[in-house]
């Protein structure tokens, strides 16, 4: 059954409505979901740990993802162009105040035309379930390459240099992913897209990691992979998370082999079991 | 909603927005360290301003041992909430308004 994409129907501050918005934050299993993405975006700026840092959350909406990270000790300012979903947010906060320095911003604004900060301003940033909205024109002033550019550059300068940015997004295909990194690149950031879970249509998931600084990028997308190849294969169920879209192909490294490994054995092939041997370089016998 | 912060980290243009108020509410909460790391990030002449329309003194200079400038500069950014009001583009004349505690500063395509 073909089910249209929300961004299809129109600018997202006519989807996310009073129902939208209410529907939307009532709902464990979203508020489960974005909480994982959240937190998982929080892992991928790779902050310096234990510190509170100030991070705008790009499409914050009601405020799920802020809430990951309140969670996680740091101050956040949120920008969307929903008003009831920023409502949500603010009534949210309210509600929680009293419990100290929750003292967070939300501002109206649409990311297409550039975020309203100044430079320098925030230690990082993230994006849960949004950036994807920007790939559509709703109105033949708009222009998808035009609003990514120009809300990748307002990005680049409001955040502090050397600092990262993860934004999760759900691209309708692989062209899309492509054309929102690409547009990133041209702000001039480094890095890519990784996947989690890239053979599970549910879980797959979608975060553009970027960085300032062009030795800190390549880091940044492996590392988490392999701290969660370790856990997930272990876990038995999903297989081999992550993969860089762009910049240099992936080394067939031990999670690949893995992968294949576990892949072949799903097809019910004989497979050798997995050892400390797994994966490693063979000698050079010349 | 700690505005006067979104205040001094919002510019038009490069000029720092002006703050209007007709509703504010203010709320205390503890003194931390954050206002020593929010400092670098504000520009203070514009903070000041800011907090000048919300009825906060600060000093023309702010002293980064004066403890009671310090907290006054606390206030002013973490516990003064304007809830109703608008920003000011002092170029341009375009108002942002702020509707409980949320500044609109949506643009229409054809002004940027
Ligand atoms: C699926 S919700 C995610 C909300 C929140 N990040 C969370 O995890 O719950 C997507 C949000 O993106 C916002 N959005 C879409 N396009 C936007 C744009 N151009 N500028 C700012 N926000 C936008 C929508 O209003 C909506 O609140």
């Amino acid at each position: 059954m073909p089910i249209t994409r929300p961004e299809e129907t129109g600018p997202p501050e006519n989807f996310y409505d009073v129902k939208e918005a209410r529907k939307y934050t009532s709902s464990s299993r979203i508020i489960s979901v974005q909480a994982d993405i959240a937190d998982r975006c929080i892992e991928l700026l790779n902050l310096e740990p234990g510190k509170k840092k100030f991070v705008l959350d790009v499409g914050c909406g009601s405020g799920l993802s802020g809430a990951a990270l309140e969670r996680a000790g740091h101050e956040w300012v949120g920008c969307d162009v929903s008003r009831d979903m920023l409502r949500i947010a603010s009534e949210r906060e309210a509600a929680a105040a009293g419990g100290g320095d929750d003292d967070d911003d939300l501002v109206q604004h649409d990311m297409g035309l550039g975020l309203p900060f100044r430079d320098g301003t925030f230690d990082g940033a993230i994006s849960v379930s949004a950036l994807q909205w920007l790939c559509y024109d709703n109105d033949s002033r708009q222009s998808a390459t035009k609003r990514l550019g120009r809300f990748f550059a307002s990005l680049y300068r409001c955040l502090k240099s050397g600092s990262r940015a993860a934004l999760q997004f759900y691209p309708e295909s692989d062209a899309q992913a492509t054309l929102i990194a690409s547009a990133a690149a041209r702000a001039g950031f480094a890095g890519g897209v990784v996947v989690d879970y890239p053979n599970s249509t549910k879980a797959r998931k979608h975060y553009l990691c970027l960085s300032m600084d062009r030795h800190a990028a390549r880091p940044a997308a492996e590392e988490p992979r392999r701290a969660r190849g370790g856990v997930v294969v272990a876990g038995g169920g999903e297989r081999a998370p992550k993969r860089r879209k762009t910049g240099k192909k992936p080394a067939k490294d031990r999670a690949w082999v893995l992968r294949k490994k576990e892949y072949q054995r799903g097809q019910g092939r004989d497979v050798k079991d997995d050892s400390r041997y797994t994966g490693r370089k063979r000698k050079d016998r010349f | 909603m700690l505005v006067s912060n979104v205040k001094g980290v919002e510019e038009c243009d490069g000029y720092p927005l002006q703050l209007e108020i007709e509703e504010m509410r203010t709320e205390e909460t503890e003194f931390n360290a954050f206002v020593h790391r929010m400092l670098p990030k504000v520009r203070y002449d514009a903070l000041r301003i800011a907090a000048a329309a919300a009825g906060c003194d600060l000093p023309e200079a702010l002293d980064a041992t004066d403890e009671d400038a310090l907290r006054r500069v606390h206030t002013a950014l973490c516990d003064v909430h304007v809830v109703k009001g608008a920003l000011v583009c002092p170029k341009s004349g375009r108002r942002f308004p702020i509707n409980n505690g949320i500044p609109n500063m949506l643009l229409h395509e054809d002004e940027v």
